[in-house]
């Protein structure tokens, strides 16, 4: 990076550092935190939309899509997070490979499953074997996020149900004694005024979600975690140009001090949107905020 | 004559698309020498060197690609990337659910890496990396064995105590015993594996079948030895 940077061994320590610091390898740890943080601004509307369809769907009128929303809020609830990542990545992935097979390929003789091994032909391959190195990463990571939103998503549903049999059943009863239909009093009615109590428990999800980056090595995305084990590691001066102990303490210190600060900042966000969604509601929030704003008592 | 012209012309296509694959190799790059990754932030190590002149003589276009050592048979299996080039042994156990080709290193035996050199392995606690030889070894001897997902892990596990002694190829304990001054190899090594290969799918023939032809034309030229040699991976062959 630096011109000086030419002969480590030499320099003085500031200077070996700002060398060492600005190494290929320390540019993909840095990148990696731009990488955790994309995944979580894709996956949280991503889960929030399909928490919002299983909660929808498990309060529906019609009997098979009831079931539906309620078994998918169920089953994923209850599997374990590492198991569903290295299961459901690898089996939805399959599924893909499989159904471009099937079309792209319908002359093919082999069967798909051979002992161990899943072979589909070359033309199907998700994504394909000839595409360059960075189709297949974005690729990973898109099939992390819709893993992550099917696991967070189920969770979500879950929330936003209790959230939608909170509302008060007056509320609904006055919308229906007005004459609107089923539909407008879901969307006019229900909906606005949910979010306030599905927030707590929203918010209680975001930050799991958060701690939970980790898990997208196991799906061969290079993230923050694996970026500070492998720099902390020492380094021995047979293999780098600078040589150190064990700094791990040091990179996960590093790595704590993101996540508390993170937390911290969604602790402020979080809370400026509650005091919004409580504007106008009937709730305690909601009655101390029209008092405090003059209202009659 | 036409036809001539033609399958001349489909042989030369066919030859094209040949070379025109690409193959992904994959490796865990946090084993060196074998295969670790370098200040730029790529893999880099003997693996990465043998990976590229193998591809180079079979005219195949190679990726690297790393992933963690816990799960790499099964993402090569589901066909995330196409060889495994890690440091691997080749064992009965691995050999039933994946191919290996040749051998690319002879046999060696590996050592313990320990705080004391006169540490008793027998009765001893040995840290191994999981799903290694050295860690079915110790377990098959009995003796008490602390798993690790890293080998990095294995040698800390050493240093603050929480084991006796890491098994674990000599290739990769020796630099480690050369940099730090209170960790010694013991005398006693282990006569374990068959030898490192690169694993490939059961169902890749062809792959494995270039890949032998590759290592052969390497180890006949010696080159291959000399690549051992200059990375003191292991013997020569």
């Amino acid at each position: 990076m630096f011109n000086f940077c030419t002969d480590p061994d030499t320099l003085p320590q500031l200077q070996w550092f700002a060398c060492y610091l600005t190494t290929g390898k320390h540019m993909g740890f840095y990148a990696s935190f731009g990488t955790v943080l994309l995944l979580l601004a894709i996956t949280a509307p991503t889960a929030l939309l399909f928490g919002f369809g299983g909660a929808s769907a498990a309060r529906a009128r019609l009997l098979p899509l009831r079931w539906f929303g309620k078994a998918y809020i169920a089953l994923v609830r209850g599997v374990p997070d590492i198991a569903f990542f290295l299961f459901f990545v690898i089996a939805l992935d399959q599924a893909f490979e499989w159904m471009r097979h099937q079309v792209k390929c319908p002359d093919w003789d082999q069967p798909v499953r051979q002992g161990n091994d899943f072979v589909v032909c070359a033309a199907a391959k998700m994504p394909l074997g000839t595409s360059p190195q960075w189709v297949h990463e974005t690729y990973g990571f898109f099939l992390a996020v819709l893993t992550f939103a099917i696991v967070f998503g189920a969770f979500a549903a879950n929330v936003l149900y209790g959230a939608m049999r909170a509302v008060p059943y007056a509320q609904i009863e006055t919308a229906e004694a007005y004459g609107m239909s089923h539909r407008q009093t879901f969307w006019r009615i229900l909906v606005p005024q949910m979010w306030v109590f599905a927030l707590p428990g929203l918010s209680n999800l975001w930050m799991v979600l958060i701690k939970a980056t980790p898990l997208l090595f196991l799906l061969g995305v290079e993230d923050i975690v694996y970026w500070a084990r492998e720099l902390g590691g020492t380094a021995n001066p047979r293999f780098t140009d600078y040589p150190h102990g064990d700094w791990r303490m040091w990179y996960f210190l590093a790595l704590l001090v993101f996540y508390l600060g993170f937390t911290r900042i969604s602790e402020l966000a979080l809370d400026r949107i509650m005091r919004r969604l409580s504007h106008g509601q009937a709730t305690a929030a909601g009655e101390a905020q029209r008092r405090t704003a003059g209202g009659p008592p | 004559m036409k036809k001539l012209v033609l399958a001349t012309a489909a042989l030369a296509l066919s030859a094209g698309l040949a070379s025109a694959d690409t193959v992904r190799m994959g490796t865990e790059g946090a084993y060196p020498p074998w295969n670790f990754i370098n200040d730029k932030g790529e893999v880099d190590g003997f693996e990465r060197a043998l990976g590229d002149e193998l591809c180079k003589r079979a005219e195949l276009t190679c990726e690297w690609v790393t992933n963690e050592w816990d799960s790499i048979i099964p993402n090569l299996v589901s066909g995330n990337y196409d060889v495994i080039i890690a440091g691997m042994s080749i064992t009965d156990e691995r050999e039933q659910v994946i191919d290996f080709t040749q051998n690319y290193t002879p046999p060696d035996p590996s050592a313990y890496l320990a705080l004391s050199a006169d540490l008793d392995v027998e009765g001893a606690v040995i840290a191994a990396q999981t799903n290694t030889i050295q860690a079915a070894f110790v377990a098959e001897h009995g003796w008490t064995l602390v798993e690790f997902a890293t080998p990095e892990e294995t040698i800390a596990a050493v240093r603050n105590g929480e084991a006796d002694a890491v098994l674990a190829d000599k290739s990769y304990l020796a630099p480690v015993a050369e940099a730090e001054a209170d960790l010694v190899l013991l005398e006693r090594e282990e006569a374990i594996g068959g030898g490192v290969g690169m694993g490939v799918r059961e169902s890749d023939g062809e792959l494995k079948a270039k890949f032998d032809a590759a290592i052969q034309s390497m180890k006949d030229d010696g080159s291959l030895n000399a690549l051992i040699s200059k990375w003191e991976v292991s013997s020569t062959f």
